[in-house]
């Protein structure tokens, strides 16, 4: 038989058959859609979490006080430790050959107050350079000053939120507010920049360092960013610091360094395996498929029994049998995934459209996955029902009640 | 053209052995018009389906022009029945899906004929058996007669040697019925070998040559003399 003929043929049976034929489309189509659709949300969450984590440059380097031998378990992200990195520690990093800047961190929470308005931010405590370093941009004022670490200035750059909710449309520029039991000045607004890193910097307030020191009475920093020349000289960069914090903690050097990199790599190898795992669940429906195509293709064969007998008659040979049933499935399988992967792309264009930031795509890997999937189970669920009509006696199968 | 030797063929019914085919021997020329008669499980079915190649004997050996299909495989005997063979049912088993065009198409489609062939062949055989009216009607808006009609077209499509008719008129009334035997008995006429396996002694008695069988045996084989043959056409 010819390839259009058998093409023909089938598609005659198909719109023969048309509400048979409409669920099984509909059933591997709905099958392929949720792998496309899944994968496709997954790699958009993926590529969100992982662009969060990119704009801190791949020239910096973040250090943590602690380290996995000493606090025990997890890696010490809570910022205690036995031995607090000191603002003394930031500024000999600072020093260090191939360090360009840095920048120390230390977070609390605060109820900050303006006029009779009361809100708990959280606080950050920091330097000039670390706007530069989390390209932070203000619209409004000004950055924190460039001072030394140890200046407790009463001044205050604020999310684009927090001002809203303190001053509503009225100026922030220059008015002092309450933090605690100190006083701060506005000198700038931040534009927005939405969630980075897990924190919101809408709502974040930050003073300098020391300040936060001051209010927080705590000496430890929670983090400090370093900033390297040049993102080759990382490696070394982090020996020098490793060096002189064991130089600075008697011998020990209670940190741990982590690099954009490293994070970038945890979380993507995460991800992946938990959009993976996604699939995969998403990939069982395209067996149910599967299955409902075993039934529909016995359905067919002992409908069509007559009609085996007569092919046979007239000199189909067993395996043409065969491929006629076969190439029904397998035209039943490209049709549905091609429905599928229609339905799984408008899903995903209204997602996008809804969702501007998220860049919602189906990866190519899965597209590929989920149509050979619904190939292969539509084949092989086809095979034994096609044996079967292929195996029939000609004979008996004429007898059969059928056809006209 | 068709060559038995010590043809058998034993069915199982339960733990009792039936021979539908017992030790036949019968030989056919090419160009015969044969009616093989006999009670309901003579084996006159099985006859017709071992010649058919549908089915295969136990023992003994079936040459159809001089090859032993009994060592043909399945694929091949496939092929022979394409190609050699045509067979007229009595509830004419066209495929419903299909038109009248379409279904006498079916063997050249499923020989892979090239579209273009096909066409002025079908067209040639739709005219042939004035059915050219009907072309693209589905077998449910046909009559009796035009089924199987349109079965015969489908049969002879192939330009077989050997046409196996069961019980071509056992659903037709009397005027369609003598319709499908003129077309039949035509077609012998034109040179195909012709075996019509039947209840109806009227068309058995048709044929020039007449087989009679009871329990798988062949128990008469009359024949006319070769020169009457003007009278009974």
């Amino acid at each position: 038989m010819r390839s259009a003929d058998l093409l023909r043929f089938n598609l005659q049976l198909l719109l023969r058959h048309r509400f048979r034929s409409l669920m099984i489309l509909l059933a591997l189509a709905i099958g392929v859609a949720a792998v496309n659709l899944l994968t496709g949300l997954g790699e958009g969450a993926k590529a969100f979490v992982l662009n969060q984590f990119s704009l801190l440059g791949n020239e910096t380097l973040i250090m943590l006080p602690g380290k996995k031998e000493t606090s025990g378990g997890m890696p010490p992200i809570t910022g205690e430790a036995p031995r607090d990195i000191t603002l003394q520690d930031a500024t000999a990093i600072s020093r260090l050959p191939g360090v360009a800047a840095v920048a120390p961190l230390q977070v609390g929470m605060a109820e900050v107050r303006f006029d009779a308005r009361v809100r708990e931010v959280v606080i950050a405590g920091t330097s000039h350079e670390f706007f530069a370093i989390r390209q932070l941009q203000v619209q409004q004022g000004q950055t924190l000053p460039a001072l030394e670490l140890d200046i407790a200035s009463p001044v205050a750059v604020i999310g684009s939120n927090l001002k809203r909710e303190l001053f509503g449309n009225g100026p922030a520029l220059g008015q002092w507010l309450k933090a605690g039991d100190r006083r701060f000045r506005v000198i700038g607004v931040l534009s927005g920049k939405g969630q980075a890193m897990g924190m919101d910097m809408n709502d974040v307030m930050i003073v300098p360092v020391a300040s936060a020191q001051m209010l927080f009475n705590k000496a430890g920093l929670f983090r400090v960013f370093i900033q390297s020349d040049d993102s080759s000289a990382i490696p070394a960069v982090k020996l020098r610091i490793t060096a002189l914090m064991q130089r600075r903690q008697d011998g020990v050097a209670d940190i741990t360094l982590i690099s954009q990199d490293a994070i970038l790599s945890s979380f993507a190898d995460i991800l992946s395996t938990l959009n993976l795992a996604v699939s995969g669940i998403a990939a069982i429906s395209l067996l149910v498929a599967g299955i409902l195509i075993m039934n529909v293709t016995l359905i067919s064969v002992s409908q069509r029994t007559a009609e085996i007998g007569l092919l046979k008659a007239i000199g189909a040979a067993n395996r043409d049998i065969q491929t006629l049933f076969l190439s029904e499935a397998l035209l039943m399988a490209l049709l549905g995934a091609a429905a599928g992967m229609l339905l799984s792309e408008l899903g995903l264009l209204a997602m996008r459209l809804r969702f501007a930031d998220l860049a919602f795509h189906t990866p190519w890997w899965a597209r590929l996955l989920a149509l050979s999937i619904a190939i292969a189970t539509s084949l092989l669920f086809a095979w034994g029902p096609s044996r079967r009509a292929a195996n029939m006696s000609p004979i008996s199968a004429l007898q059969a009640r059928g056809n006209s | 053209m068709i060559e038995l030797t010590s043809l058998c063929r034993t069915f199982m019914l339960g733990d009792q052995a039936v021979h539908a085919l017992d030790n036949i021997n019968l030989s056919i020329q090419s160009g015969e018009y044969l009616s093989v008669m006999g009670p309901s499980g003579s084996g006159k079915s099985t006859l017709l389906n071992v010649l058919g190649l549908l089915d295969v004997p136990d023992n003994g050996h079936y040459l159809l022009q001089g090859t032993d299909t009994t060592l043909l495989s399945e694929t091949e005997r496939a092929r022979y029945r394409r190609e050699h063979i045509g067979f007229v049912f009595q509830s004419y088993h066209l495929v419903a899906r299909l038109t009248a065009r379409e279904n006498i198409e079916l063997p050249l489609v499923l020989a892979g004929v090239a579209p273009h062939e096909r066409k002025p062949k079908v067209a040639a055989m739709l005219a042939q058996l004035g059915l050219t009216e009907r072309a693209d009607h589905l077998p449910n808006q046909l009559s009796g007669g035009q089924r199987q009609r349109v079965a015969i077209g489908r049969a002879i499509i192939m330009q077989p040697k050997l046409l196996l008719a069961d019980e071509p008129t056992g659903n037709l009334d009397s005027q369609s019925g003598s319709d499908v035997v003129a077309i039949l008995e035509q077609l012998n006429q034109q040179g195909i070998t012709l075996l019509v396996v039947t209840h109806d002694s009227a068309l058995g008695q048709r044929a020039r040559r007449r087989i009679r069988m009871t329990d798988g045996k062949i128990v008469a084989d009359e024949q006319d003399a070769a020169q009457t043959e003007a009278s009974h056409a």
